[in-house]
């Protein structure tokens, strides 16, 4: 089993720009079911996608792929034609929260934003249009969300990726990959590794997904990664303390940023002694979090964690 | 993005949000000039003299050059000697403080150079209090925060008496409402005339927050004046730098001058840097590996001398730029390249770490770790370089071996 995506997810790409078209081929390559896109203009064609097929995504299909993506000018016309059920979003800030607003509009129960940059403000809004729908939001500026061997929504690189035990929330892209790895090398591999994004407003929070994966039963255990800045992880901190049942591995990364600089992703910034990487680290401690000090120990100590 | 306190006002003013007139002086001869005028049209013979720095803390702040000077000085002269004596004593401050190096509670014990003056009419103050708006991302909202407590540090106003500090959640779709206005201005007790032109100020800021997507709005003081005027003595901006293409009136209001050089060189390069102090340059792909990358060499004994990241579409030039960059510090005794390919390439890093060596020469050892995608086609590049690069087959491995070599 796994959370959010996997086998029968029906992916609707939104802005098919050179960074849409890069990423949907790497997905249909790994095998996910690319079902629709839409884009300015583009209405009433197809867009190709052909090459090698990568291995280390859906088992059993041949060494070449070639796909033809219909395309459609908006969200709604593409789910009636193609019964979409995901969407991910590659259009640039100006226009992605709008995007995200369509498709949401749409009905779609998943939008991952992989876009960076988009204005908060613009977020602010989006949050507030998203309350009481039935749909997902995870990012954006995010990695995206991937069930191996199943289904790829997103940026990250495929083959680091081995179907597995263990769930992976973070708020950061590359240190998913780092943990993902890690798994991988230690034989745990992930059930689903979900990106949840570093900007201060977004759609899925970590004890959002906290919930997915204490309610699949393929999870055996969680890792999870934060940074410094916001209240997400004293939040999930408290959560896991409440209802937890799996072991949580959890890494803050900042320790070392000066007060009051943002670190590279819009929301790692320690405005408050509460927000810095000591204090999140000992709340999560205090929760029964196995809290490790660098990525490099978060494997190993998640199999130790299971014994 | 943050802007100077005149920038502040000026924007606040277009948009219908009351402040003292001034006017923005570069020169003592300026600031001379901005005096009659002030005094003229607004019947008060006291002006006050404002060093514009991005920094706060100014009104306790000292000049390195003039030990008792503050940075923002009030003019009395005026109500003995009328406009000349007021004139003679601006001209005489202005010849201080541009130029010099004003230090406060904000700027470090290195201060920041004065190069521009605000000069503004005296206010005859009833009240001083404070207001804000900040993003809540507890809420993923804008909110207003008030506080009788004006001309304090808010910080210590929450360490102390949270319970004067007032909130009201800012709904985007309806903006601050009327009754949440009127329930802060009660609460900061005021009535008549201030009440409503509090009221009316703290809408057009709210609006002003999310029409400009600001990321911090601080009026520290709000004053009240003995008319019943509510206005901004002071203004604090910062703006969502995502935000700017889409405001050109306020992404023109950037002065160069008060940021880093370096990292608004590595800005250009699409690269994320901030210069920090210790010796061991990181150059990283992606937010989060390259803090723990800093947190690691400093729990291996080193500290980190910037954060850097290269980001995820970065080019062989911009690497080659970052790779510059870090070896241009001279505090720099070492550097460590953690890179873990997923969109980036590791190839890519290595052709850059390359094509840098070979540009600038390399004074000082380098540790690469390289992991992800195309691995192998990077380690071989590094390799085939003849370049003294140390291998490490993770990041703990790297920082001590950076740690180690640097020492």
């Amino acid at each position: 089993m796994s959370i959010m995506v996997g086998k029968d997810t029906r992916l609707l790409v939104q802005g098919l720009g050179s960074a849409g078209r890069f990423h949907t081929d790497k997905a249909i390559a790994y095998g996910t079911n690319v079902v629709a896109g839409v884009h300015p203009g583009k209405a009433g064609t197809t867009l190709r996608f052909e090459g090698a097929t990568d291995h280390s995504g859906v088992p059993g299909r041949p060494d070449t792929y070639a796909v033809d993506v219909p395309m459609f000018e908006t969200v709604r016309d593409a789910v009636a034609a193609t019964n979409a059920n995901a969407s991910v979003v590659y259009v640039p800030p100006f226009g992605a929260a709008d995007a995200i607003l369509e498709a949401v509009e749409a009905g779609l129960e998943l939008v991952v934003c992989i876009t960076e940059g988009i204005p908060v403000q613009d977020m602010v809004v989006v949050k507030r249009a998203m309350q009481g729908s039935g749909s997902r939001l995870v990012g954006p500026n995010c990695p995206g969300v991937i069930t191996p061997h199943e289904c790829k929504i997103g940026i990250m690189p495929g083959y680091i990726h081995q179907g597995g035990r263990i769930g992976v929330v973070s708020r950061s892209g590359t240190l998913t990959y780092e943990a993902v790895k890690q798994l991988s090398d230690v034989g745990l591999g992930q059930t689903t590794a979900v990106g949840i994004g570093g900007d201060p407003v977004n759609g899925t929070n970590f004890v959002d997904v906290l919930e997915m994966f204490a309610k699949d039963d393929a999870t055996e255990g969680v890792i999870m990664i934060g940074e410094i800045g916001g209240q997400l992880e004293v939040e999930a901190a408290r959560w896991v303390k409440e209802n937890g049942t799996k072991p949580v591995v959890g890494f803050i990364a900042g320790e070392t940023a000066p007060k009051g600089r943002t670190m590279g992703h819009a929301g790692a910034i320690v405005s408050g002694e509460e927000e810095s990487a000591q204090a999140k680290k000992r709340i999560m401690k205090e929760c029964g979090i196995h809290v490790v000090d660098s990525p490099a120990e978060i494997g190993k100590t998640m199999a130790e964690a299971l014994k | 993005m943050k802007i100077h306190e005149y920038q502040a006002k000026r924007l606040m003013a277009a948009r219908g949000i009351a402040v003292p007139e001034g006017r923005v002086a570069t020169t003592p001869e300026e600031a001379v000039a901005a005096v009659r005028p002030l005094v003229e049209a607004s019947g008060s013979p006291v002006v006050v003299v404002k060093s514009q720095i991005h920094a706060g803390g100014r009104g306790k702040g000292r000049f390195k050059e003039h030990a008792d000077l503050g940075g923002v000085t009030v003019v009395t002269d005026g109500i003995q000697g009328g406009v000349e004596a007021a004139e003679a004593k601006v001209r005489s401050l202005a010849e201080q403080m541009l130029g010099s190096t004003l230090v406060t509670i904000q700027t470090g014990p290195e201060g920041k150079a004065v190069n521009r003056l605000y000069v503004e009419q005296g206010v005859a103050i009833a009240r001083e209090l404070y207001l804000s708006v900040v993003l809540d991302r507890a809420t993923g909202r804008n909110l207003m925060m008030a506080s009788t407590e004006g001309g304090t540090e808010i910080e210590e106003v929450a360490a102390e008496t949270p319970e004067k500090i007032l909130r009201e959640t800012i709904d985007p779709a309806v903006g601050l409402a009327d009754f949440q206005a009127r329930r802060l201005a009660l609460g900061l007790g005021l009535e008549g005339d201030a009440l409503k032109n509090g009221v009316r100020f703290m809408k057009a800021l709210a609006a002003f927050a999310s029409d400009l997507d600001t990321d911090l709005i601080e009026i520290n003081p709000l004053v009240v004046t003995e008319s019943g005027d509510v206005m901004a003595l002071d203004g604090k901006m910062g703006f969502d730098d995502n935000a700017l293409a889409r405001h050109p009136d306020v992404a023109e209001l950037r002065d160069e001058t008060e940021e880093n050089a370096a990292e608004l060189e590595a800005k250009e390069f699409g690269l994320s840097f901030i210069k920090l102090d210790g010796s061991i340059g990181c150059l990283v792909n992606g937010a989060g590996l390259a803090m723990a990358t800093m947190d690691t060499i400093k729990q291996v004994g080193g500290e980190p001398a910037n954060f850097l990241d290269v980001g995820g579409g970065a080019t062989t030039e911009n690497v080659t730029a970052a790779f510059k960059i870090i070896t241009r510090d001279p505090n720099v005794k070492g550097i460590f390249v953690n890179i873990f390919g997923g969109i980036m390439k590791c190839d890519t890093i290595a052709d850059g770490v390359v094509a840098a060596v070979k540009e600038v020469g390399l004074q000082v050892p380098l540790v690469v770790r390289l992991e992800g995608t195309n691995v192998e086609l990077g380690k071989k590049i590094i390799d085939e370089s003849g370049l003294n690069v140390v291998s490490a087959t993770d990041m703990k491995d790297g920082a001590q071996k950076i740690v180690e070599a640097a020492r």
